[in-house]
């Protein structure tokens, strides 16, 4: 048969086979990815979605290095009984900003896609301190570290900036008070909290987190970015056409 | 010196299984998240990849009748191979990870490895440069994809921008649903080409040596090979059914995942008919065994994964710990057992032995082996399901009947079995590595083995002209 032929002849010459493999591995990748850039209704238009504060973009990298996205997912499927279990289903504009997104593939535990003022900041501390505090039978590991370690903040202005370059839409007033807005946000009697509503909008919520006013941990961090989750932008509670077809 | 290189290779392979107790992290819940990716980096790059790439160098000089090109470059490879996963571990214990799956490396190890393999690669062309042999062996097609399409799978899916350069943090490029689709195409082709197509082309050259048959049909082997190469790419987006990603490439993966059984079973079967006529060696040689059985685990897992990946069946399974069996029932059924039997192939020919150490603990290492699958894969099976209906059953009244605590403390006995199957594999593992160590330190070397000649009549027979 003439194709087989083909192919004797064809694997005489590495070139041959290095250019076929690469030819035919592309394809399906090319044809599955680059569309996902193009086509619009891909990522729904919600023009209320804001972006994360820097504490909260620091609560979120605390969750990716202690690796909470190993048991936890952070989307709710279109299933009826995900959709009660955990609220309305995960549209794709939720996760626009997010680099990387957080959406998980296992469920050791509970859904966190909506978690956020489900519970209160008092409960995700004593849950952070030690899960079975909270929930017995519970095999979270405890992550009591967060309460006592100071969170770094003096080069959240980078860290904002790198978001920027990767296309999160930060201001050069957002990068320039990162450090101030992060101390602020979670301590909202001092001075630094004066402008963190102005330049993150007023849905931003300014509360000591971690129940200690006056210092900034990890703590505080972790529970404003669990509170946040779900609670970026309004799009998926409304009815899908609104959502979905606005221009 | 190539023979240097690959003891190293192996002894390091043995090593890294000895410091890896994370088979078993069933019970090791303090500090999950920081751990897993140590176990899952450890398995499938140290492992995995310490197993490939001896393989593949041994594999390539023998079907092509030539040395090694260069005499630095082969170590680089090996020692600048180990560092990047040394890089990786210590940097996930300090909590330094992308978190992309099976891809956590921070930018400095990532472009670390991006040289490291540009250098396997050219090894691998300049070796084959040099070949006497006219035809390009079966397994070595393998092995080219695997370097080639992992080199292009890791570029693409780690492009992000560090934080400074005296950060280890970076932000990848991609965000929401094209970093899910791009983290998922990775994802599901690290194991299409690193765990699959690299396995495959050590099972293409060790069980039909090692069965002393030449390989059941050469046109499989083509059909097979160009179908897991072009198939596959597609299949990632079944990682992603009844999520935001588009319709549409939902439904393209679910059918390519589905056509994918046809090239998997092609190789499985093709491995399974070469036996035909060696069985009696099946029976007696536990080395041969490992790769048979490994090529039945191979059949059934890829059968297990176009069933996942259908989308009432993935409504099921996905985020429970069905996956994790299907996962390990390739990882240890497949992966491992491939590489046990290559293992002990390939030691005795290198180090000039007349057999290993001992014929009884490599019989000892596959029952244990083989029984440690099993439980973890049954336990899994059977827990994952659980969960799936917990999940989702309704009581009379309409609402859910089990709240998510209820379906964890279900899994209980299960994590217990699953620990205790791992745990089996471990001791295996552990005997195995105590062999190896015996074999190389066996007092009297033999002055010379016929290793050289089943392959060429492999190699011979197998790349027959399609009449």
């Amino acid at each position: 048969m003439s194709i087989f032929g083909f192919h004797y002849r064809m694997e005489r010459k590495a070139i041959g086979l290095v250019l076929g493999i690469i030819l035919v591995a592309s394809i399906g990748g090319l044809v599955e990815i680059a569309p996902l850039f193009t086509i619009h209704q891909t990522v729904e238009a919600a023009p209320d979605m804001r972006l994360y504060t820097p504490l909260e973009l620091a609560g979120r990298n605390i969750y990716i290095r202690e690796g909470c996205y190993a048991c936890h997912s952070q989307m709710i499927r279109t299933l009826r009984d995900e959709v009660d279990r955990y609220g309305p289903y995960s549209l794709a504009v939720e996760s626009k900003y997010d680099h990387p997104m957080l959406w998980g593939s296992k469920r050791t535990g509970p859904d966190l896609a909506r978690i956020g003022e489900k519970y209160s900041d008092q409960w995700h501390v004593a849950h952070l301190l030690n899960p079975r505090d909270v929930v017995p039978a519970s095999v979270m590991p405890a992550y009591n570290w967060l309460l006592t370690t100071e969170l770094r903040t003096e080069d959240l202005p980078l860290h904002l900036k790198a978001q920027r370059a990767v296309g999160v839409p930060y201001t050069d007033d957002m990068i320039a008070n990162a450090s101030r807005d992060a101390f602020g946000q979670a301590n909202p009697d001092s001075p630094q909290a004066s402008g963190v509503t102005e330049r993150y909008g007023k849905a931003t919520t300014l509360r000591v987190f971690d129940g200690r006013p006056g210092q900034l941990t990890e703590m505080d961090a972790m529970v404003a970015y669990l509170q946040i989750l779900g609670r970026l932008t309004d799009a998926a509670h409304k009815p899908v056409a609104q959502a979905g077809a606005k221009p | 010196m190539a023979w240097a290189v690959f003891g190293l290779a192996v002894g390091d392979w043995v090593a890294w299984q000895l410091v890896n107790p994370n088979l078993t992290f069933g019970s090791s819940w303090s500090s999950f998240g920081r751990i897993r990716p140590v176990h899952t980096t450890a398995v499938i790059f140290g492992f995995g990849g310490n197993g490939l790439i001896a393989t593949s160098f041994y594999v390539l000089q023998r079907t092509s009748r030539a040395r090694l090109a260069g005499q630095l470059s082969p170590w680089f490879v090996l020692l600048g191979y180990n560092l990047f996963c040394v890089l990786a571990v210590t940097g996930y214990m300090m909590g330094i990870t992308q978190s992309k799956e099976y891809a956590e490396t921070e930018w400095y190890a990532d472009i670390w490895l991006v040289v490291v393999w540009v250098v396997y690669f050219l090894i691998y062309l300049r070796t084959l440069a040099r070949r006497k042999e006219p035809h390009i062996y079966v397994a070595n097609w393998y092995y080219m994809a695997f370097v080639l399409v992992v080199a292009m799978l890791h570029i693409v899916n780690n492009l992000a921008v560090p934080v400074s350069l005296g950060h280890a943090k970076s932000y990848t490029l991609y965000s929401g649903v094209q970093d899910a689709m791009i983290q998922w195409w990775y994802g599901h082709n690290a194991v299409a080409f690193f765990l699959t197509a690299g396995f495959l082309g050590m099972m293409y050259y060790f069980l039909p040596v090692r069965a002393g048959r030449p390989i059941f049909s050469y046109r499989m082997s083509i059909i097979s090979f160009w179908g897991i190469t072009f198939f596959y790419m597609w299949a990632g987006s079944h990682h992603l059914h009844y999520t935001a990603l588009p319709h549409w490439v939902q439904t393209l993966g679910m059918t390519f995942s589905l056509m994918l059984l046809i090239p998997s079973w092609a190789s499985a079967g093709n491995a399974l008919l070469t036996l035909n006529g060696a069985w009696d060696k099946v029976r007696d040689d536990a080395t041969l065994r490992f790769m048979m059985v490994a090529a039945v685990f191979y059949g059934l897992t890829t059968f297990e994964g176009s069933f996942m990946a259908i989308r009432v069946v993935n409504s099921l399974s996905h985020y429970t710990v069905w996956t994790v069996g299907h996962v390990h029932a390739g990882a240890l059924g497949w992966v491992a057992m491939i590489t046990f039997g290559s293992i002990y192939a390939i030691v005795p020919w290198v180090w000039k032995r007349k057999d290993m150490y001992s014929a009884r603990l490599v019989e000892a290492h596959f029952w244990l082996a083989l029984a440690g699958t099993l439980i973890y894969v049954f336990a899994m099976w059977n827990s994952g399901i659980i969960q799936g209906l917990m999940w989702r059953t309704y009581s009379e009244s309409g609402t859910l009947t089990y709240s998510f605590v209820d379906s964890l403390i279900a899994m209980h006995p299960y994590y217990v079995a699953r620990a205790i199957g791992g745990l089996l594999f471990l001791i295996g593992g552990c005997i195995g590595a105590y062999n190896i160590w015996m074999t190389i330190k066996l007092p009297n070397p033999i002055a010379e083995t016929t290793a050289d000649l089943p392959e060429k009549a492999i190699a011979g027979v197998s790349a027959q002209p399609a009449e």
